[in-house]
């Protein structure tokens, strides 16, 4: 897709202001908001790719980064998302260990808040930490990851992936394989991909699918084979190594063998089939090098280029709305 | 190697668990497999070629499954090696064995598991299969490589006689199992409430001074089991149930419907705790012997059909672990010869019929791991025990032919004698 690189006029009147003032959860959003948003993502992706990337609709604003969980991929593409908007970008990452969860949390917000930021992205090792942090601030809060809660910008631009790769994301099949009890990619991205109308499927160990899951509307798979079959997309997740320890997985040749993806498990998915990981990998755990780097097949590099533009659309229409205020 | 020639048994009383019949029977067997059944007590006209073995009204049954067998290979060969225990199998009437996984190395890796099997086809007596530990090292911590050692052929996951203490580890692992659809098996005994006891307490055990262990020790960790096979909807093996408050749990779990299966081993259907007399430590066994009224609950749940299998257990434990005083001494007893015996008198006792006797150690344990064992059915594979279930026999202890010669049946006296064991077609065992 070459979308022409928009002029400023061209990115204000597409953009619309954000119905809440945070951005929270996957769940906030409705089917026409997600395509409202993956639209102006596509736009910030062809003024990605010229030299002059900048704009200024995020003038004088502040953004804080507030990563409590180190992340160099995550905080990167929003300080780039933020700084090409033309706002003012502090980066702060408290050390989480040092920091007690809950009253301390709210203590740092108070502080932050006094120094009145307009756009706070939080990470933090706790489900809920974001939605706790938004109730005490005056700004608007961006939630990069709570715990194994969710982590809304991720799915978006996993979507903004399918759609750019797909024409678009309704009626494909997705299978998310791994690591599904810890992880809040897929928490958010089973959400946003349902409500835009994807089959979604969740492939993995027993012991790594929460119970319940049958019950979110998806197709459980415990067989990698059956669960890929067919399949559009396979987005496999990463496996924590320290998972081995709690007698989650026994070992990761284990783990490779029945559910890392290799090419002969792949060949068993639809013709045309793309393969996503949200990164980091681990290379011969989940995921066979040949795969990852194979761009005929992986969209692993260009969910990272996605992820600077959907979060540019995000904090641009959340600013949107602040002007309005 | 050439075709043997077909072989005809008839006569007998054919006892097939799996089709419900008892009663005269004849049975061709050609190419290793069953080739044709008649019941009646033999064929019409039969090829000159076959050769016919009168089997003179004697018993012809599937070949025993024994789910609960320990060897000493690999790391302890002293005790027993798999060449002597195949032996003693075949001498017993048992055509299939599966081996516990405390061994040194512990069965916790498939490549473990491939040295058994590969060991087992070069002895070739008679059907090896092991079973897998359910945490690396039998430690109860990390989970070992169920998935992998499945493939390889580990037909059940168990950590033995080690207990899985944590919750947590035995509910991921029991989770874990059943997504490859695995059994795993589990002896309850709360290790807290069993450590140091050599008995099972109550007056006898404290008249001769004994350390004892409550049985709820066993229905306390049965009951966080069955909860946890509940809960998770896994496939649970009830290791070796051994008193009558275990086995209310146990019918409790059945009638609501949670996926478990139970054995009972034969030592604990034919003695009880006044057998350990005079601190005789062949009768040491874990779990300890228990009280008459719990033997007698047993059998009846055997009876029943609530008890689904009975194993040997035959645990080898040479003579210089054996001879100390009953507190030091090692527990366990062979099992594998005696076994057919000792279960057949609870039938010369009336206790419970001949065919669901037979069941217990033949279609049920094959069933439950999936084993191609367990019953004469035209094309099975010919693994068939003859035996005269009315000859008198005394067992001998030095005259078994296991490597420990640990048996609590040293100088009983049986009725049941093996006169033939054939494995796959091919004649394993015969009486002199």
């Amino acid at each position: 897709m070459n979308t022409p690189a928009p002029g400023l006029d061209d990115v204000r009147s597409r953009t619309f202001p954000f119905p809440r003032r945070h951005f929270i959860s996957a769940m906030d959003l409705a089917r026409l908001e997600i395509g409202d948003l993956l639209d102006l993502a596509d736009s910030f992706v062809a003024l990605n790719r010229q030299k002059a990337k900048k704009l200024d609709l995020l003038k004088g604003r502040t953004l804080m980064n507030l990563f409590f969980e180190n992340s160099t991929r995550t905080q990167s593409s929003f300080e780039l998302a933020g700084k090409r908007l033309g706002a003012d970008v502090v980066n702060m990452s408290p050390r989480s260990s040092s920091m007690s969860k809950g009253e301390t949390l709210i203590d740092t917000a108070v502080t932050l808040n006094a120094m009145r930021p307009d756009l706070l992205v939080v990470r933090h090792a706790s489900s809920g930490a974001a939605g706790l942090l938004a109730q005490k601030v005056g700004c608007s809060v961006v939630n990069a990851g709570d715990g194994r809660h969710e982590h809304p910008t991720q799915a978006l631009l996993d979507a903004l992936s399918m759609r750019r790769a797909f024409g678009q994301v309704d009626g494909l099949t997705v299978a998310i394989c791994g690591d599904v009890l810890h992880s809040r990619v897929a928490r958010s991205n089973v959400i946003l991909l349902q409500t835009l109308g994807a089959h979604v499927r969740l492939v993995g160990p027993p012991t790594l699918i929460p119970g319940s899951a049958q019950r979110w509307g998806v197709q459980v798979f415990h067989d990698m084979r059956e669960g890929i079959a067919g399949a559009d997309v396979v987005m496999m997740l990463r496996l924590q190594l320290e998972r081995m320890t709690g007698a989650l997985v026994p070992s990761t040749r284990e783990y490779f063998r029945f559910y890392g993806l290799d090419r002969e498990k792949l060949a068993l998915a639809a013709p045309g089939v793309k393969v996503m990981h949200p990164g980091p990998m681990n290379r011969g755990v989940e995921i066979d090098s040949d795969i990852a780097d194979d761009l005929a097949i992986s969209l692993i590099q260009d969910q990272v280029e996605m992820g600077v533009a959907v979060r540019m659309a995000v904090l641009a229409s959340l600013a949107a709305r602040l002007d309005n205020e | 190697m050439p075709a043997s020639r077909p072989l005809a048994f008839v006569g007998a009383r054919l006892v097939d668990p799996a089709s419900g019949h008892d009663g005269p029977g004849a049975v061709i067997v050609a190419d290793g497999v069953i080739a044709d059944i008649a019941r009646s007590g033999g064929f019409e006209s039969l090829s000159a070629d076959i050769e016919v073995v009168d089997c003179a009204g004697a018993l012809l049954t599937p070949g025993l499954v024994d789910i609960r067998v320990k060897t000493g290979e690999p790391g302890s060969e002293p005790k027993e090696t798999l060449k002597s225990a195949a032996r003693a199998a075949a001498a017993g009437g048992v055509t299939s064995i599966v081996l516990q996984p405390d061994t040194d190395p512990v069965v916790d890796e498939p490549s473990v598991v491939d040295f058994i099997l590969r060991r087992a086809r070069d002895i070739g007596l008679v059907h090896v299969y092991p079973a897998g530990a359910a945490t690396k090292g039998l430690l109860g911590k990390g989970m070992a490589e169920i998935g992998l050692m499945r493939e390889a052929g580990a037909v059940y996951i168990t950590d033995a006689d080690h207990m899985i203490v944590d919750s947590l580890v035995l509910r991921r692992v029991l989770t874990y199992a059943a997504g490859f659809g695995a059994l795993v098996a589990h002896r309850p005994a709360d290790p807290y409430l069993s450590a140091g006891a050599a008995a099972t307490e109550g007056e006898f055990a404290s008249r001769l001074g004994l350390p004892g262990v409550s049985v709820m020790a066993e229905r306390i960790m049965l009951e966080r089991d069955l909860a946890l096979a509940e809960l998770t909807g896994a496939r649970l093996l009830v290791d070796q149930i051994s008193c009558a408050e275990a086995l209310e749990s146990l019918k409790r779990a059945k009638d609501r419907g949670v996926k478990v299966w139970a054995s009972a081993s034969i030592n604990h259907l034919t003695f009880n705790e006044l057998d350990i007399g005079d601190y005789r430590t062949f009768y040491k066994l874990t779990p300890p012997l228990r009280g008459e009224d719990d033997r007698q609950a047993l059998i009846e749940a055997v009876a029943n059909g609530l008890i689904d299998v009975v194993v040997s257990a035959h645990a080898p434990a040479p003579a210089e672990d054996k001879r100390l005083p009953f507190e030091e001494a090692a527990p366990g007893a062979v099992g594998l010869q005696t076994l057919l015996p000792a279960l057949l008198a609870l039938y010369h006792e009336d206790r419970a019929p001949l065919i669901d006797l037979i069941a217990a150690v033949t279609c049920k344990p094959a069933d439950l791991l999936g084993l191609d064992a367990g019953r004469i059915a035209v094309g099975a594979p010919a693994d068939l025990v003859l035996c005269d279930i009315g000859a008198p026999i005394r067992i001998v202890a030095d005259e078994l032919l296991s490597k420990s010669k640990n048996s609590p049946f040293d100088g009983r006296r049986l009725q049941g004698k093996v006169l033939r064991t054939l494995v796959a077609g091919r004649e394993v065992f015969r009486a002199d």
